[in-house]
């Protein structure tokens, strides 16, 4: 029996789809079975970062109203036979799905999967309520801004009015930098300030951006500084227990050179 | 000084007189025996007195009549009227907003906490979060978003916190925000309503007990 995981954040352009897209990359190269459900009905996203809009015959729309069994419209991923995604509708509008729907459909789905991430789109309304009605688990998105802080501690508060485990929190687009120099906000006063589990850190990182406009997630790539957040999120997802990674700033030439000069 | 017939009992006290009135005739007889009383004496000094209806419970409008008849007949005013019953109602209302409310949780961005009685949060009070109470605000924690304490008119409520950095504090209808600069919270302080200025200000948690001795003195403040 697989378990259900939404991503959500309340505000959006935090990357709630990047990081769905990631994560399900990243647990199905450690073999486990993965289905990835848009629920971002009239805007979705998912299925163009992952590459697979060419694929899509049927959608999540077609399967809550019969026109089509569950399993048609499930399209599998071009890199892993592990990798499925039950792509939005781009026609309809939210309010064509009921939570109900959405719980049915996602209990259909347990079975066949070890996970199942749900894709939340922004906001705090109908959409919301419908992606967060199947899931069993809840991870928070955020950025180190005070506005998407802001959104997710309103939308942890919603979490705790449903019937989900403690969420747990992925803080995306770190700038070292800025957050060294006070202009961003630091990691620990984010947790302190939601006070939930600290899930993982990634980068704010160029690859992510060429990876999504390629259609290829960014944690196919071994060596990314993203890449690698997003496979330690996969691992403490599976229950191993990985240090936080460290973000070292990536050097300009200047300062390699002035570093082999002796001059820093 | 004691003066009484059957229903009425005067006693002269270093309050003023208290008038006694007898709580196990009927409330006619009762109004009768005022009349008569009040007819029969005459008093040329304009004087003020309590009125105490022992174990009687009066009505509003029963409570009217006495005022009335009183007013009316003679030269006496009605300081007030003490009983020594309320209602159920009153008593449950008085225990409500006396008594301590604990919340064990985070209060949220979006989320509105409103208590009667005294607040009482053991967890953070966030940016975008609000908590008001009729009576006093205690948080065991942060408090970043906003406290309302003394809502609607409790001018002598507190605000008092672990850790005060807050987008404003209220107390009654005084209002009072953070700069627009950033700062550093403060530990362990309170917020009141300064006397003498008007305004709300912020001190030391220990100086409380000084500047509001009286805070969880429940007598002071329900009837």
């Amino acid at each position: 029996m697989g378990e259900s995981i939404v991503i959500t954040s309340g505000k959006g352009g935090v990357g709630k789809t990047t990081t769905t897209a990631n994560i399900g990359t990243a647990l199905a190269l450690q073999d486990k079975k993965v289905c990835l459900i848009d629920t971002d009905i009239g805007l979705r996203n998912l299925d163009v970062i992952l590459g697979l809009e060419n694929r899509i015959i049927f959608d999540i729309i077609d399967v809550i109203e019969g026109r089509c069994k569950l399993q048609a419209a499930l399209v599998k991923d071009k890199r892993f036979d592990c990798l499925h995604l039950l792509p939005a509708a781009q026609s309809s509008d939210k309010n064509e799905v009921t939570p109900e729907g959405i719980k049915t459909l996602v209990d259909q789905l347990k079975p066949d999967y070890d996970y199942i991430l749900i894709d939340c789109p922004a906001g705090i309304e109908q959409g919301y309520k419908n992606a967060v009605a199947g899931a069993d688990k809840a991870i928070v998105v955020t950025t180190p801004e005070k506005s998407s802080v802001r959104d997710a501690d309103r939308i942890i508060g919603l979490l705790e009015q449903e019937d989900l485990k403690a969420p747990h929190l992925v803080i995306n687009r770190i700038r070292k930098h800025m957050m060294d120099s006070g202009d961003m906000l630091a990691v620990d006063d984010i947790v302190s300030t939601l006070s939930v589990e600290l899930l993982g850190v990634i980068m704010d990182d160029e690859d992510v951006i060429r990876a999504s406009h390629h259609g290829n997630p960014v944690a196919f790539q071994p060596d990314t500084k993203a890449s690698i957040g997003y496979r330690n999120i996969a691992r403490r997802i599976l229950g191993e227990s990985v240090p936080l990674m460290l973000f070292e700033e990536e050097k300009g030439f200047l300062t390699k050179m002035k570093k082999m000069l002796g001059m820093k | 000084m004691t003066e009484s017939n059957l229903y009425l009992t005067m006693k002269g006290t270093s309050d003023g007189i208290i008038v006694y009135l007898d709580d196990q005739c009927s409330f006619d007889q009762l109004l009768n025996t005022l009349k008569e009383q009040l007819q029969s004496d005459s008093l040329h000094h304009r004087t003020a007195v309590t009125v105490h209806t022992q174990n009687r419970y009066l009505e509003p409008w029963q409570q009217q009549r006495i005022r009335e008849v009183l007013n009316d007949m003679s030269l006496i005013d009605v300081k007030s009227i003490e009983s020594n019953v309320i209602t159920k109602e009153e008593a449950q209302s008085w225990y409500d907003h006396t008594t301590l409310k604990p919340h064990v949780k985070t209060i949220r961005s979006g989320q509105v906490l409103h208590v009667i009685g005294d607040a009482f949060i053991i967890g953070d009070v966030n940016p975008g979060a609000t908590v008001s109470a009729t009576g006093s605000v205690f948080i065991l924690g942060q408090l970043r978003g906003i406290a309302h304490a003394g809502y609607p008119d409790g001018i002598h409520e507190v605000v008092a916190a672990s850790y005060m950095n807050p987008s404003q504090i209220r107390i009654a209808d005084q209002l009072s925000r953070a700069p627009d600069y950033e700062m550093e919270g403060s530990h362990r302080e309170f917020a009141f309503i300064n006397n003498q200025s008007e305004q709300i200000e912020l001190d030391d948690l220990h100086n409380l007990q000084k500047i509001r001795p009286h805070l969880t003195d429940i007598a002071e403040r329900g009837l």
